[in-house]
């Protein structure tokens, strides 16, 4: 899986917030193969780096960190949060949010595709949590984008893919693209489903955070990835209305006093 | 045997007042002027709810949690054992069945079942969960009736006077500093909680709103008082509440009842609670310094276990144990 100019072998991504502990939280980085974690940054915490333990703690799996900016509601406040992170995660990368409906969490698409144009400017390599709306998509390639996001269903749903159609022409639509479907994950058929896609990863959190045996669950993740991701690499058959038999019909031996009606 | 124990938090007068009880000769050192100013128990809920607590932390909390109520109820005034009250807003009624899922011992409820608990709750939650084993206590009134039986048992409790457990006095000291006792794995976990005050809502039990963001509490105290907690956020900052949080409480309190829009409110203070990885307490000896902390959120409900310890490591051979709650 290629996140801008690196390459990695899991194609799963985990958020570490929720956990019932930093330890459960470790191993279940270690049982997802899980190669990059997203760690969202609150303010009050980057002010004189006030959750270093905690993030000291994340750092000691030895995996890469992708800083978001989940919670935040307006450009200002993204573009900002991602500056602080840039300076206390020493990296590029930003997993970048603007959350448009308190309800849904959906992303604000203007704002983000107005965030994603300041951040790229400014030397940031955007990730972009968004819709499988293929305009917004657009527009935020334009912006300088190069990692798209698109939710499966609303953060914390746990609803799977709500529009596999939307999912599935934004993935032909962006053939080289890096896409990685972001949120909603409940189980891990999900992830699969996804992976046949023809995604390049799942970013999920909660599903596994807040499972009962998150460690077991995130093996579970790391497992559905890995099976979604060969099926669609072997090229898989396609849907078709009539039985197509594994073996021919025509001059198979007739037992019995079977005949063609 | 003389022994000095360092911090009078909850830890630490539960800790004095179990050495105390076994025999010990005990000056408990506290840095701050008054009992409580600098500790995160006094900010605590109170809430001594072991099966409650067992939904996201390890299930070995539920033996020595149900074991604190009868310690609490056997030394400090207003242990009141009415067990807790479970319930989610309509479109979270989901979160109750994965509450029941992940917990013993809750009853499940309906809206009549939840009413005649609470009759102030009638018809305003369509299901829930109770956990009658289960109790809560004022932290502050019970942490200023341990420091009494301290004294009562010939114990000495000094404040405003900061002390290092390697330089301390006496035959064994006992480090229960939390935060300040800086171990290397030990981290803080910010809490924010507010105290309201109406005499337009009355409520026996806490009161548990489940939420998928933002699980929140509702403690009924003496004088109309309520305690609303707690916010829980990986940072080691100190300072005053944030405007988010205050909102997310009060917010939930508001669901809980409307009639918390015209409380009073109080108080609003913010704590550190101390936290090793797994967020269990460990007890550990080292030379003469036994060591307890790590507490995180439950330090009313696993302090009379961790002092136990603390003293069979005392009173014990003087080696490096190590025993997690």
């Amino acid at each position: 899986m290629r996140i801008y100019d690196e390459t990695f072998t899991s194609r799963l991504m985990l958020g570490t917030a929720r956990y019932p502990s930093p330890q459960i939280l470790k191993d279940a980085i270690v049982a997802s193969g899980a190669e990059i974690v997203t760690v969202s940054l609150r303010r009050e915490a980057a002010g004189e780096r006030a959750g270093q333990r905690f993030w000291d703690l994340i750092r000691d799996t030895g995996v890469k960190v992708l800083p978001n900016t989940a919670g935040c509601h307006s450009v200002r406040e993204a573009v900002t949060t991602a500056e602080m992170a840039r300076e206390v995660f020493g990296t590029r990368w930003i997993k970048l949010e603007v959350i448009g409906d308190a309800d849904t969490l959906q992303p604000d698409l203007f704002g983000l595709v107005e965030a994603t144009r300041i951040l790229s400017n400014d030397g940031f390599q955007v990730l972009a949590y968004t819709t499988e709306d293929l305009v917004a998509a657009d527009r935020l390639v334009e912006a300088g984008c190069r990692v798209l996001m698109p939710w499966g269903s609303p953060i914390g749903s746990a609803r799977g893919l709500n529009n596999v159609y939307g999912l599935r022409a934004m993935r032909a639509r962006f053939p080289e693209l890096t896409l990685i479907v972001d949120a909603g994950m409940g189980v891990p058929s999900h992830a699969s489903t996804a992976m046949e896609l023809g995604y390049d990863g799942v970013l999920l959190s909660s599903a596994v955070a807040l499972a009962g045996d998150p460690v077991r669950m995130a093996r579970a993740f790391r497992l559905s990835v890995e099976a979604g991701r060969l099926g669609f690499t072997a090229d898989p058959l396609q849907p078709r209305d009539f039985a197509e038999p594994s073996t021919p019909v025509l001059g198979q031996a007739l037992l019995g006093d079977t005949v063609f009606a | 045997m003389q022994i000095t124990v360092i911090g009078a938090g909850v830890a630490g007068l539960v800790t004095a007042v179990t050495l105390a009880e076994r025999g010990a000769a005990v000056t408990l050192h506290e840095c701050s002027e008054s009992l409580g100013a600098n500790a995160a128990s006094w900010l605590a809920g109170g809430m001594l709810a072991p099966f409650c607590e067992a939904e996201s932390a390890d299930p070995a909390i539920v033996a020595p949690g149900l074991a604190a109520i009868d310690w609490w109820a056997e030394r400090v005034p207003g242990v009141t054992r009415q067990g807790t009250l479970v319930v989610a807003p309509p479109r979270d009624a989901g979160e109750v069945q994965r509450f029941g899922r992940r917990t013993r011992q809750g009853l499940p409820l309906d809206a009549d079942g939840i009413a005649a608990l609470e009759p102030d709750l009638a018809a305003r939650f369509a299901g829930g969960l109770h956990f009658a084993a289960e109790a809560h206590l004022d932290p502050r009134r019970a942490l200023l009736a341990l420091s009494e039986r301290l004294q009562a048992l010939g114990g000495c409790l000094r404040l405003s006077s900061p002390l290092e457990p390697e330089t301390a006095a006496g035959d064994v000291v006992v480090d229960c500093r939390g935060i300040a006792g800086a171990a290397d794995d030990l981290r803080s976990v910010r809490g924010e909680m507010l105290i309201l005050r109406t005499p337009d809502v009355r409520l026996s039990r806490p009161v548990r709103l489940l939420h998928p963001r933002i699980p929140v509490y509702v403690v009924p105290r003496a004088d109309k008082l309520f305690m609303v907690g707690a916010t829980m956020i990986e940072s080691e900052a100190e300072g005053p509440v944030r405007l988010r949080s205050a909102v997310e409480l009060m917010n939930a309190a508001y669901a809980l009842h409307p009639a918390f829009a015209e409380a009073e409110v109080v108080e609003m203070r913010a704590g550190r609670r101390p936290a090793f990885p797994d967020n269990l307490p460990r007890v550990t000896r080292k030379g003469r310094i036994v060591s307890v902390n790590g507490l995180y959120r439950h330090g009313f409900l696993l302090s009379p276990d961790c002092a136990a310890r603390a003293a069979d490591l005392a009173f014990g051979p003087a080696q490096t144990r190590e025993i997690a709650a």
